[in-house]
């Protein structure tokens, strides 16, 4: 079967979706190309971590579609699994487990090579807690362990909600470094934030979310 | 290759479960001691009548074996919920039925272990004599370990999203292991004495039929459970 096409590396098109009688996204049309690093921005509850969600197969709409390089995230979800680095807000960690026995589940779930996990390791600057149990791992550290695990699978579209939550400045720079790095080799980023200070340096353009649609694109100086 | 990469992934729930479990022990510790607590209650109802105890062992044995893996069952999605664990299971691609089946091999060796530890207390408390047919016995027990773990893994799966999850996974899974129980229980009673009439051999292959059905029609139908 021919690999599907696509000029896009995430094409939304307008999206919907309602959580029983409320409507959080209401036609959000949005399109990321390779090389781009586009900010998703708005208030608490604007829908941003939703759009978020159904690009990254968590969550289907209620109308419209999105595409993740040409796949539709509904029917062709494994696909587009494959192609994404997705960090949700929380870790997703297994605490009774060490760093490096997370990372080492999460090679196995993605049929790839251990070998990668110290490099990954090595990445986020843990690899000195690598034999530690993540119980006893701060936010800070649970949150470059969920990038490390991210790096395994090499995406090509990472999705980011709020990266930046709770890192210090040498994590902050470290993230950038990473997301920067990503769409350097032709990949997209699509990044949730609450603060544009973070990401300033590295972001191509923002799109605000608000009342359900798209209400900004602006670029960034 | 494909085949290998899920087998993969298999025995990477499979350890990742048993490892969690073995390093917080409080699930294991909990889940015998309600199965050993519920043996001692029935005995504390039924006795001190040795004969009646005799006859109720099987059934007693099998409810308490129940009880105790519900919780198992409950808990072995509860890990996954607590830090957002379930949505990076999700996001991983690949077929769904290995979740399943991973959790499920992790499920049966917990309650296996379990049995190991509840069966023998069961044989002191109630009296029973262990029976020549000890290992028809040993093959009844696994049947119908299989047959719960079956359900209750994919039951707990529907419910784990749940906000009442520890009400709902008792009131979907007890009335569909019906079947099973009786077949286990019936087929225990007979072997525990002496298998004289040779009914074992019935409901044995009543649980086995049970068993096969439902592995497949769990296995089937897990990915729109979990997707939804």
């Amino acid at each position: 079967m021919a690999e599907p096409t696509s000029d896009f590396a995430i094409d939304a098109q307008g999206v919907a979706r309602r959580f029983g009688t409320r409507w959080v996204l209401r036609g959000v049309t949005l399109r990321v190309s390779p090389g781009e690093t586009v900010g998703l921005l708005g208030a608490n509850g604007s829908g941003k971590s939703t759009l978020l969600r159904i690009c990254g197969t968590l969550l289907r709409p209620s109308a419209g579609a999105v595409n993740v390089f040409g796949h539709d995230v509904v029917r062709e979800a494994d696909a587009v699994r494959a192609r994404i680095g997705f960090l949700t807000h929380s870790p997703g960690l297994y605490d009774d487990l060490t760093a490096r026995e997370n990372l080492e589940f999460a090679a196995s779930m993605l049929g790839i090579a251990s070998a990668d996990v110290d490099r990954a390791l090595e990445r986020v600057e843990l690899t000195y807690a690598a034999n530690e149990r993540v119980r006893g791992f701060s936010a800070g550290m649970e949150r470059r362990l969920s990038v490390a695990r991210l790096l395994l699978s090499k995406p090509q579209v990472l999705l980011l909600d709020e990266p930046y939550s709770n890192l210090d400045a040498a994590g902050i720079a470290m993230m950038s470094g990473i997301i920067a790095e990503l769409v350097r080799g032709g990949g997209a980023a699509l990044v949730v934030l609450h603060e544009l200070a973070p990401a300033a340096g590295i972001l191509t353009r923002t799109v605000t979310i608000q009342n359900g649609r798209e209400s900004t694109a602006a670029g960034v100086a | 290759m494909t085949w290998n990469n899920d087998w993969r992934r298999v025995r990477a729930i499979a350890w990742k479960d048993l490892t969690t479990e073995r390093r917080s022990k409080a699930g294991f510790n909990g889940v015998v001691a309600l199965g050993v607590t519920i043996l001692v209650l029935f005995g504390f109802a039924l006795g001190p009548d040795a004969q009646a105890m005799r006859d109720a062992s099987a059934g007693v044995l099998w409810l308490a074996a129940l009880f105790a893996a519900v919780l198992a069952f409950n808990r072995s999605y509860q890990v996954e919920l607590e830090s957002g664990a379930l949505e990076q299971l999700l996001l991983y691609p690949g077929s769904r039925w290995t979740i399943y089946t991973g959790k499920l091999l992790a499920n049966l060796a917990f309650v296996g272990l379990m049995l190991v530890i509840v069966v023998p207390v069961g044989i002191v408390l109630y009296q029973v004599s262990v029976p020549a047919t000890w290992p028809a016995l040993l093959g009844v027990l696994a049947l119908g370990a299989t047959g719960i773990c079956t359900l209750g893994t994919f039951y707990a799966s529907m419910s784990s999203r749940s906000r009442a999850r520890e009400v709902l996974l008792p009131l979907l899974l007890f009335p569909m292991l019906v079947p099973a129980l009786l077949a286990a229980m019936q087929a225990s009673k007979a072997l525990l004495n002496g298998d004289m009439m040779h009914e074992a051999g019935a409901w044995t292959k009543l649980l086995v039929a049970y068993d096969v059905i439902f592995l497949i029609a769990t296995h089937l139908a897990f990915e729109h459970v979990i997707e939804a």
